[in-house]
């Protein structure tokens, strides 16, 4: 059977460091989403040297996109996306944007790895697939950048026990690298 | 000549793209129960665990089962003595997916071009519509959304002929390796032979309709379904990659002639949430 530790976001440097690659976690608090078109357009406003809309310090990034939200409902459906494709992007919000973690599903590049061990930064898998339960999690949706770009619009979340697994930890173990390795059978 | 409205045709398109959303055909969920039941990694189990919850929390609460509701992939099947009568079939299956999606609260993911204006356009339109002339007076419309994130994993593999059976079960094995935890396994993986470039892709994306875990009609086929299946299991790759036994449900094989030159092997993963649903008119 399987345990969960419970952490708060923004994230805490000091409890970053004691998360570890295959932890379960429960996430409460802040999480801002972004996703491709945000990613595209906040670091080309960082690198023509404006302000950006959106501070990132501390905070953890969600790479979703959620469904539109029925009447009386905060949110849709909001399932993480592939991290891989924000990965050209990472390395610059962890070290000018002072991002602390990110959430998302699947592999990150050694870039993003190597920047999140000098930044002391976290990655977390959700599951994909699994949006309408994590929506269950979502208390509190808000527009806060980008609003026309739909359900690529970045969003400030207030979730509760927001169910994830550390992927990549702040020493750089990845679970993509450890867990097909412990679990693969060898071809005679 | 039997004649279908295309009034029918877009109310029916509609209906299925927010069936398809919500709710998972059965015998995918018994695969992933099954999968719960035989898996023994403790990610691996919890990942599971989340999945099989998430799908009758998506059913009982009508909510999209991922958030990725999908480009929308529809497979016509025309019988000739069918008249459509009252418009363009194009524009009422396109009419379908805008109502549908915009009814049940879909996210729209198209864009209006691909490089050149990444715009949204708003409705999830266009759909990609396969469309065959078959016998009969029937309309067979299957509707299946389809993510972004494991369409992305998506390989072509023009392969030698001397190449043979070792040469596609090292292709598609190395295909699922390859896409590891980005196409959200447990998948279910599409394999079109033969034919040429697009028949093949075309064929991979045909395997996914089958009830999970059928096996091909062609003994030979199903023998390779089942031996390419234990290959990728063995992989280890596991549940969204974290590690474990279950990194396919199933393997399924279309195949199709072709030239005495080519062997193409096409490779479409499915992620586990494989949404397809099918009307019969």
């Amino acid at each position: 059977m399987y345990q969960a530790k419970f952490v708060r976001t923004p994230l805490d440097p000091a409890v970053a460091a004691e998360l570890h690659c295959g932890d379960i976690v429960m996430l409460t608090g802040e999480l801002l989403t972004m996703r491709d078109a945000a990613h595209m357009r906040y670091v080309a406003a960082l690198e023509s040297g404006q302000e950006p809309p959106v501070d990132l310090r501390g905070q953890v990034v969600y790479y979703a996109g959620p469904t539109p939200a029925r009447p009386g409902h905060v949110i849709g459906s909001c399932g993480p996306t592939t991290s891989g494709r924000m990965d050209a992007f990472t390395p610059k919000l962890l070290k000018e944007a002072g991002l602390a973690g990110t959430i998302g599903k699947g592999p990150r590049s050694p870039q993003v790895v190597q920047a999140m061990v000098d930044a002391g930064a976290v990655y977390f898998a959700a599951i994909g697939g699994a949006a309408a339960l994590i929506a269950q999690t979502i208390e509190a949706c808000d527009v806060v950048a980008y609003d026309d770009l739909g359900p690529e619009a970045i969003r400030r979340l207030e979730v509760r026990d927001y169910p994830c697994v550390v992927a990549i930890d702040a020493q750089g173990a990845s679970i993509y690298e450890h867990g097909p390795r412990d679990w693969r059978i060898p071809v005679d | 000549m039997r004649e279908i409205s295309v009034d029918v045709i877009t109310a029916e398109v509609a209906r299925l793209c927010s069936l398809a959303a919500c709710d998972l055909p059965a015998d995918v969920e018994a695969a992933l129960q099954h999968a719960r039941e035989t898996e023994e990694s403790d990610l691996g189990a919890f990942a599971l665990d989340e999945i099989c919850s998430n799908i009758r929390i998506a059913r009982d609460s009508r909510l999209p089962l991922c958030q990725d509701t999908g480009l929308v992939v529809v497979f016509a099947e025309v019988g000739q003595d069918v008249h459509i009568v009252g418009g363009s079939f194009e524009r009422a299956v396109n009419d379908g997916v805008a109502q549908g999606y915009e009814q049940s609260y879909l996210r729209a993911s198209m864009v209006r071009d691909p490089v050149l204006d990444r715009t949204n356009t708003g409705d999830n339109t266009p759909a990609i519509i396969h469309t065959r002339i078959v016998e009969g007076c029937r309309l067979a419309l299957t509707v299946l959304p389809k993510g972004g994130g494991s369409e992305n994993m998506t390989s072509l593999h023009m392969l030698k002929p001397a190449e043979g059976v070792d040469g596609v079960i090292d292709a598609v094995v190395g295909a699922v390796e390859k896409a590891g935890g980005n196409p959200c396994p447990p998948t279910i993986v599409g394999v079109g032979i033969g034919g040429n470039a697009e028949q093949a892709l075309l064929l991979s994306k045909q395997a996914l309709r089958r009830p999970v875990g059928q096996p091909s009609d062609h003994p030979g086929y199903a023998e390779l379904e089942r031996t390419m299946l234990a290959r990728i299991n063995e992989t280890g790759i596991g549940p969204q990659g974290f590690g474990g036994r279950t990194t396919a449900l199933a393997v399924h094989v279309e195949a199709f002639p072709t030239h005495i030159a080519m062997l193409p092997v096409a490779v479409t993963l499915q992620c586990h949430a494989s949404r397809h649903q099918t009307v019969v008119l």
